[in-house]
């Protein structure tokens, strides 16, 4: 094998994200993730083509789609020569399937491939009781008419409840807006810096779109060609009346107002080789440097269950011999308000920097102008497997029109207390 | 969108009630399919004197593989079924030569099966010699119409007007209205003029090679074109608005070319179509200028938002586009560029002042293009369709007697498809064509609103 080189970012694709239960209440997974790759298909000409792979995945799937991202290209008019599979890794999905591909396009094992994820919280996985599934599956190993009735003899009325998919970490049985409450207290991250912060990722969104920034990366839905959640005109004092929902519900910090809501949608972003993507006359809008997942024990160890991103920057910075300054633009995923907060001040903590994160120095702060400068999920919405591709393709814009050479970091954080990041460099 | 009216007059008892109570009964047209004949023959041929186009036309028939028959003589008249009478009038000097079109047309109308076609050749009145030979080639355009209007079993009857030194060019207009490409064009005037056409490689690729553009891709008419040049061999570059990604993203898919989602009205509509043609395709070769809204309203309430959106999305926005499209940079010398006006244009309608507006508008923008130094050096063709009454979406919602009034008053008694529109501009984008320019066609089955 020869020496690897950087996988570009050609483009990508996104439908809207619409709220749960919302425009896209009667869409399955692969119904979106489908619309949202023939978008990206005619976007780039691909029609007919066979891919290196595609690879996505969603959070919430049924086990009906074990095969999503397959039965997406099946149904698309790419290449059915085109192989594909299903990653999951909670809210890192998108990016880390963008980090596989991307990869694979290093090391020269393919010249091309999309990667992303979908995710849907209307059209939501409901499974069997556990009772009534163990009872299924005796009824279903028993071979003679009296092991039948017996078997269905241990059925009880309350086998007959459906279990329904929760926001809920297992392992401690809170939610995620719990785990994050008891992280922005321990920070001490006040209600007005979180309310700003959301103002501000509406503000940029609205903005963008104003700008005609999402021309080239969204393709209309089902009659939405914006993010539904978007509110132009949100303000502090819109956004100071709302009532905790997490944590200390008469004093506490966080509202609907400044956490992302339940939502549906999907996004894809397109990698290649510089060669393939050449070949095709496709523009090269940036590389992927480096990634780095990290995770964190926030079971037993007393850290935060949102703050491994925290963890993965100093390892990625020293390998790559940069500082969190560097970077023109910075992509933090706004799982809530409090989560960007946290680790912007937890980089900033000496105390932090050198016990956890075994720095002489802290990180220190950054110019919050470069972050989230186009807006992110409080904004936009959080279809977890989504949140990914849509902030590889719109940093790789724009990265590209910042002028080659600049650099964006992309932090997100997931479940299980991981956290992805990714820095990219324009082209 | 369904012509419920034509399916019961052309079943079995519908048929006998329509011919009792005399009601018109539109014929099935006979439409263009790759790979199918020309014309299923024989084709009669001749003219008045020395006939040049007539001899023309016969190469070319030749060429496609179609029979011609020659006139009989007067006291043995031939039965055989005709499929297309073309008549070369173009020496015609005076009116009494006129008699030379009845002698050849007139007995052989009566020999014509379903879909045939009628071609009266012309010379350019404007460049005749004297005040009799500009009356008898002015002639040749009433004879014409009127033969339009008596042609049976969804027949039609076009004029094509050479002009002096242009006999080589018009081979491509008499091959289109002879072909099933022009079912729903009938009752036309085609100016052939000077230009240097140069025939298609491969006839059932005529446009194999060409990079096409075409607004208003998603859906209706923009789709059907979309899908007829990528037929006809084009790369299709297709554009719309963002809110119709999906249905864009489609149609780009289905005719394997690419999406570009853009508001022409935008300021820097022209200049990210280029780019991306460039970019992307290595040029560009065709624009179709084909969006179009419309806010109808009666004049009386119609107010100054309505009126200026209209106006701006279907003929402002073309003119900031065409600075950037017809710039050097922009289509490549021997390019073709459609835009798609409206019969609304020509004859005006009740409630679309201002569509009417934008669409008379760009007949004007036709003229004015077509007359342009730098378009002309360039060798680039601009010509108008004129769509009649569609059968599309945006039509399929207009109320039901009206609906149906619009389908029969014209002489085919029924809605042309989109993909007449559409195979009338891939005629007009081929090289082949390039002697024609400044022309307004109408696809409108010879409408008898404007006419």
């Amino acid at each position: 094998m020869t020496q690897t080189r950087r996988a570009a970012i050609i483009g990508g694709n996104r439908i809207p994200f619409a709220r749960q239960n919302g425009a896209y209440a009667r869409a399955s997974d692969q119904d979106m993730l489908t619309a949202t790759l023939e978008g990206l298909v005619a976007r780039y000409g691909l029609a007919g083509e066979r891919m290196g792979e595609v690879v996505a995945g969603a959070v919430l799937k049924h086990s009906r789609d074990f095969n999503l991202t397959r039965e997406t290209v099946l149904g698309s008019s790419l290449s059915p020569a085109t192989p594909a599979y299903d990653v999951q890794q909670a809210c890192g999905t998108g990016l880390e399937a963008a980090i596989l591909v991307a990869n694979k396009i290093a090391l020269g094992q393919v010249e091309s491939g999309i990667a992303g994820g979908v995710d849907t919280a209307s059209d939501a996985p409901i499974a069997v009781s556990e009772g009534l599934r163990e009872t299924l599956l005796k009824l279903n190993r028993a071979k003679t008419p009296q092991e039948r009735a017996k078997a269905a003899l241990g059925l009880r009325p309350g086998h007959l409840l459906p279990a329904i998919p929760q926001n809920v970490e297992p392992r401690t049985g809170l939610s995620m807006g719990e785990h994050m409450a008891q992280t922005a207290e321990r920070w001490g991250i006040t209600r007005e810096a979180m309310d700003e912060l959301a103002v501000a990722s509406h503000q940029n969104l609205a903005r963008a779109y104003d700008e005609g920034f999402f021309d080239d990366l969204m393709t209309s839905y089902m009659g939405l060609s914006k993010d539904a959640n978007l509110r132009p005109d949100s303000s502090l004092e819109k956004l100071a009346k709302l009532k905790p929902v997490f944590g200390d519900r008469e004093h506490g910090t966080m509202t609907a107002g400044n956490s992302t809501p339940l939502t549906d949608g999907a996004s894809l972003v397109l990698l290649g080789s510089d060669e393939w993507a050449a070949e095709h006359s496709l523009p090269v809008l940036a590389h992927l440097v480096d990634a780095e997942t990290a995770a964190v024990d926030y079971v037993h160890g007393d850290e935060g269950l949102l703050m491994a991103p925290a963890y993965a920057l100093p390892r990625v910075l020293e390998r790559n011999n940069m500082r969190l300054q560097d970077f023109d633009f910075l992509e933090i995923h706004e799982a809530f308000a409090a989560t960007v907060l946290s680790t912007l001040k937890a980089w900033e903590d000496e105390e932090f920097c050198r016990e956890r994160l075994g720095l002489d120095q802290p990180i220190g702060a950054i110019d919050r102008s470069r972050l989230n400068v186009n807006g992110s999920s409080l904004a936009a919405g959080h279809p977890f497997a989504a949140t990914g591709g849509r902030i590889v393709a719109s940093l790789a814009k724009m990265l590209h029109a910042k002028g080659k050479g600049s650099r964006g970091l992309i932090s997100i954080c997931a479940a299980g207390g991981q956290g992805v990041m990714a820095i990219l460099e324009a082209a | 969108m369904g012509d419920t009216y034509s399916q019961i007059v052309n079943s079995g008892l519908g048929k006998q009630v329509a011919g009792t109570l005399g009601l018109p009964r539109p014929s099935r047209l006979r439409r263009y399919t790759p790979g199918g004949t020309l014309i299923d023959g024989p084709v009669l041929v001749g003219g008045h004197g020395d006939a040049p186009l007539a001899a023309r036309v016969r190469t070319l028939l030749g060429e496609r593989g179609v029979a011609v028959a020659e006139a009989p003589a007067a006291d043995a008249p031939s039965e055989e079924t005709l499929s297309a009478v073309v008549a070369d009038l173009s020496q015609v000097q005076s009116p009494e030569d006129l008699e030379s079109l009845r002698a050849l047309v007139g007995p052989a109308l009566k020999r014509l099966g379903p879909s045939s076609r009628v071609v009266i050749i012309g010379a350019a009145p404007e460049q005749a010699t004297g005040a009799a030979q500009r009356a008898a080639r002015r002639a040749l355009k009433g004879i014409t119409r009127s033969i339009g209007k008596e042609m049976r079993a969804g027949g039609t009857a076009n004029l094509v007007l050479v002009a002096d030194g242009a006999i080589d060019n018009a081979d491509a207009a008499v091959e289109f209205l002879l072909s099933g490409r022009s079912a729903y064009v009938s009752g036309q005037v085609v100016r052939v003029g000077a230009g240097h056409p140069s025939p298609a490689a491969d006839p059932a690729r005529p446009l194999a090679g060409k990079v096409a553009v075409v607004t208003g891709a998603a859906r209706g008419i923009g789709a059907a074109i979309a899908e007829v040049l990528s037929r006809d061999g084009a790369t299709v570059v297709c554009v719309d608005i963002p809110a119709a990604g999906d249905a864009l993203a489609g149609v780009a898919n289905k005719v394997g070319g690419t999406a570009l989602q853009a508001d022409v009205t935008a300021a820097d509509a022209g200049s990210r179509i280029l780019e991306h043609c460039r970019s992307r395709h290595g040029g560009l070769d065709i624009v179709v200028h084909n969006a179009g809204i419309t806010r109808d309203k009666l004049l009386a309430n119609t107010d100054a938002d309505r009126w200026a959106t209209v106006v701006d999305v279907n003929l402002g926005s073309i003119l900031r586009m065409n600075e950037t499209l017809l710039s050097d940079e922009g289509i490549r010398e021997g390019g073709h560029m459609v835009l798609v006006s409206s019969i609304a244009g020509i004859a005006g309608n009740r409630g679309q002042a201002n569509y009417a507006a934008s669409k008379a508008g760009v007949i004007g923008l036709v003229d004015a293009l077509a007359a342009d130094e730098g378009v002309c050096a360039r060798g680039i063709t601009v010509n108008a369709v004129a769509p009649g009454f569609i059968e599309t979406e945006m039509t399929g919602k207009i109320p039901l007697a009206t609906r149906e009034m619009g389908r029969r008053v014209n002489s085919l008694a029924q809605g042309g498809l989109p993909v007449d529109v559409a195979e009338t501009i891939a005629w007009l984008s081929q090289d082949a064509n390039a002697g024609v320019t400044g022309n307004v066609i109408r696809v409108c089955g010879q409408s008898l609103l404007g006419a």
